[in-house]
């Protein structure tokens, strides 16, 4: 395991990707201009203030009022230079925005709160976006919920995740390493929670990751295990506990068998059945006290990990 | 030896009563000022909570995740509607505008009073809220986290719909004020460039807050009747509340700069006795950062899903904000070239807006630049360049306004040892505050983070730290104003020796402004042509 890449400058994160070196040289020169001109008006008030500090009782001061030549100056000269940041900044965003053709795709589904990453090749991810160095990486995102913001800070890029379209980002890694992935579009109590890591491995570790995820539950003994691998693995422990201690939704402990009050004063009894329509369309029955902010894990679980859950969530019933 | 005169507007009529009906400008712009240092103050506690909180990387240090997406929201609502946005326009142009035109009041007494009751109307719907189950939407309401969300959404929007129309009719008193009630002799030109800047203020309040209102409307309606223009599980576009939101909200950036940006015309004239330089300039600049703000909204949607084209054409328009912004700073820099630089409080205050304020349209540079922005967004980049416009530019000139007029509100002047060492501890505290938030950002700290790991916490400690003296100075500030209200030393007319028609009535002012109506016989920074000798005694 390596451990996140905390490289990088004084002022930026490490370059992690084939645009984190363009989108840096822009950042530096908008940042020496900015210097520049913040050294001129500072140097200049406290050039006034020494030379032209009030002595005594003031007199008629007779400094100019307007000066053409000066103000066409200090005009023309920050236009030309916004101009430069504007088609510099733009160029760059266009190759953002613009996707690779030869590019791997993998779909990225946020919920409140976590990302779902899934792989053509049948392999799911929680919070962990593990990719290949030097292939073109498309993500097809969209929400279940409400907006994210997928951000991967080193790469420099970032693009909303919508609950109504899917939205597109794109980047090739240059370097095997650990960095950094965020939520940065507030999406309630556990935003600042959503966090996770992108891995970027070689070509050969990638296809190994690959095949070797495939199937979490092929090297299980039994269905139960795999449950317990499946509640840590997609972070439903986040909500549910498995101890009795109370959270944003009803815990496993003693769970199955026992009848839930629901928010319509009915009863329903919990059984296989009940847990399954939950993961699957979590919001047509909210028990009594609970918010309903699961959403659906249809297409995120494969109906064997709901056949796991279920029997792990009976054996913490006996 | 300077003394009060025995006849003012605050000794005109006595008792509470006489305040609550009161149908004086000036009456009114006290009003004003105590509900909105009241909300400043709770609304700095909340920020002092974030800041508690963030101190330290253990995650629910101070208090729970829930708690603190409540007090993010709170602070920024607060402080965005409750005090921002009316700071200046409400408590100094009230004050102000009337005097420096030589009128008798504003052109609509009783809708100005009207606007303050609206005000706490408004406010008391945003309390309300919070003890009926608090907000944790961030103060710009993004659906459809807040129209699903089970928390008093509807009565703090409500409250922003109602201040709304506390802003509209200020706005539109005072560009009434202005057209019809300016002394003889006082044309366009004539006009001191504050006034120009609350004219522009005005044209913003009266045509961007109605857009706010009918968004926060439709928000209600989507919670209330499920109408499905926001929610997407209705058919709704969550993109569109941003295009809504922003069109009022960034030109309320501007609602809330503009005035700041009049009040450095008037402190830095006066303060350095010298002839403003590029009148026009600055003028017409305030008319054009007005319109050109109506067209940039897109820039808070660069990452949000919008078109690329959009994009490109927000991001361009955007850089034309910059520019007159620029001129405004050149303008103000060659103003004290040639001056006689008192270095007074107002002053101080001045040259701290001055530097903050430039920080702030700077790092603008970075944010109105495409890619650049795509890393930037959401991140403390963006919170610390707010602040430092928002914070840095409105609040310092709002409290270099204080500085400046408060011995005309009350006729008596602060301890001025006590004003210089508080500008000097909201000067570091603020900077130290928000630089360290800049470098966060750029290292990839989101915003709106109750948790953060180990990597950012070192800054945020220093953030903390320059939060607390920031708060110390503030405080500071606090103690020494009110204490200058019931014993400081008599200010006399004239304490800055500046031109502008309010230092020639009497501090306090009488109740009918001026003994009798002034004439503008020369324009408001003549200082290359007359000299009126400071009041203030050595």
């Amino acid at each position: 395991m390596q451990s996140i890449d905390t490289t990088g400058t004084f002022l930026l994160p490490p370059q992690g990707s084939t645009m984190a070196a363009d989108v840096d040289a822009l950042f530096y020169f908008i940042y020496y201009v900015s210097v520049f001109f913040f050294a001129l008006i500072v140097g200049l008030i406290i050039l006034f203030t020494i030379k032209y500090k009030r002595r005594g009782k003031p007199g008629l001061t007779s400094g100019p009022t307007h000066s053409r030549p000066l103000e066409i100056i200090w005009t023309v000269i920050p236009t030309i230079l916004v101009l430069i940041m504007f088609g510099w900044g733009f160029k760059d965003f266009i190759r953002l925005q613009v996707m690779p053709h030869e590019s791997y795709e993998i779909n990225v589904t946020a919920r409140q709160w976590q990302w779902d990453i899934i792989y053509a090749e049948g392999v799911t991810s929680v919070n962990e976006l593990v990719v290949p160095v030097g292939r073109p990486v498309k993500l097809l995102m969209s929400s279940r919920d409400v907006i994210h913001s997928f951000y991967i800070p080193s790469f420099r890029v970032k693009m909303d995740v919508l609950p109504n379209r899917y939205t597109n980002l794109w980047f090739e890694a240059t370097r095997v390493g650990e960095f950094p992935l965020t939520c940065s579009e507030y999406c309630g109590q556990q935003h600042s929670l959503m966090r996770g890591t992108v891995r970027v491995l070689t070509e050969e570790d990638f296809e190994t990751w690959i095949s070797e995820n495939a199937n979490l539950l092929e090297n299980l003994v039994t269905l139960e295990e795999g449950g317990e691998l499946i509640y840590n693995k997609f972070l439903c422990y986040s909500c549910h506990s498995v101890d009795g201690t109370a959270g944003n939704g009803p815990t496993w402990r003693g769970l199955f068998g026992t009848m839930e009050r629901l928010e319509d004063g009915s009863e329903v009894l919990v059984d296989e059945n009940y847990i399954r329509e939950s993961i699957l369309n979590p919001k047509s029955k909210i028990v009594a006290g609970y918010q309903p902010i699961m959403s659906t894990y249809q297409g995120t679980l494969k109906p064997e990990y709901i056949d796991a859950i279920i029997a792990y969530i009976k054996s913490l019933s006996n | 030896m300077n003394t009060i005169p025995e006849q003012n507007f605050l000794t005109a009529e006595k008792g509470l009563k006489s305040w609550l009906t009161t149908l004086d400008h000036k009456r009114i712009g006290i009003l004003y000022l105590i509900s909105i240092t009241f909300f400043f103050f709770v609304g700095g506690l909340f920020a002092l909570m974030i800041r508690l909180e963030l101190m330290f990387p253990q995650d629910e240090f101070f208090i729970k995740l829930d708690d603190f997406n409540q007090v993010f929201t709170l602070h920024g609502v607060i402080m965005i509607f409750l005090v921002i946005i009316p700071s200046v326009p409400a408590v100094l142009g009230n004050f102000v505008l009337p005097l420096q035109l030589g009128a008798k009041d504003v052109a609509f007494p009783r809708l100005n009073l009207a606007s303050w009751y609206l005000y706490m109307f408004g406010a008391s719907f945003a309390l309300f809220s919070i003890f009926t189950g608090g907000v944790d939407t961030g103060w710009t309401f993004y659906a459809p986290y807040s129209t699903t969300i089970d928390r008093s959404v509807i009565s703090m929007t409500m409250a922003v719909f109602i201040i709304g129309f506390s802003s509209i009719f200020t706005g539109l008193n005072f560009i009434v004020t202005i057209h019809k009630l300016r002394a003889p002799g006082m044309t366009w030109f004539r006009m001191p460039l504050f006034a120009w800047s609350i004219y522009a203020t005005g044209i913003l309040q009266v045509v961007a807050t109605p857009v706010i209102g009918i968004t926060v409307v439709l928000l209600v309606l989507e919670r209330l009747l499920g109408i499905g223009i926001f929610d997407p599980t209705m058919g709704g576009d969550p993109v569109l509340f941003q295009h809504f939101f922003w069109f009022y909200s960034h030109p309320a950036v501007y609602i809330m700069i503009l005035p700041g940006m009049g009040i450095i015309s008037e402190t830095i004239t006066a303060m350095a006795h010298k002839n403003i330089f590029g009148y026009k300039a600055i003028a017409y600049s305030s008319l054009g950062i007005a319109f050109t703000s109506f067209l940039v909204w897109g820039h808070h949607m660069f990452v949000s899903g919008q078109s690329e084209f959009a994009a490109m054409v927000f991001s361009f328009l955007t850089f034309f904000v910059a520019i007159p912004s620029a001129i405004k700073v050149f303008n103000w820099i060659a103003t004290l070239y040639k001056g006689s630089i008192s270095l007074d409080t107002p002053m101080l205050y001045t040259f701290s807006f001055l530097i903050l304020f430039t920080i702030g349209g700077l790092t603008g540079l970075f944010l109105g630049t495409l890619s650049v922005n795509v890393t930037l967004s959401d991140t403390y980049f963006v919170v610390a360049h707010f602040h430092y416009v928002m914070m840095g530019g409105s609040i310092i000139a709002f409290l270099a306004g204080l500085h400046y007029w408060w011995p005309k509100i009350w006729g008596r002047m602060y301890n001025e040892k006590l004003a210089k060492i508080a500008c000097g501890m909201v000067f570091v505290g603020f900077n130290v505050t928000f630089i360290s938030q800049f470098l966060l950002g750029l290292k990839g700290m989101p915003r709106r983070y109750a948790t953060f790991t180990s990597e950012f916490a070192q800054l945020n400690g220093f953030s903390s730290w320059g939060a607390f003296l920031l708060g110390a100075g503030l405080l500071l500030t606090a103690i020494y104003l009110i204490h200058a209200v019931y014993k400081g030393k008599p200010a006399g007319n004239n304490p800055w020796g500046a031109l502008t028609l309010e230092w020639t009535t009497s501090s306090p002012p009488p109740h009918n402004n001026f003994e009798k109506s002034p004439t503008a016989h020369y324009g408001p920074y003549d200082f290359d042509k007359i000299v009126v000798e400071s009041t203030l005694d050595d």
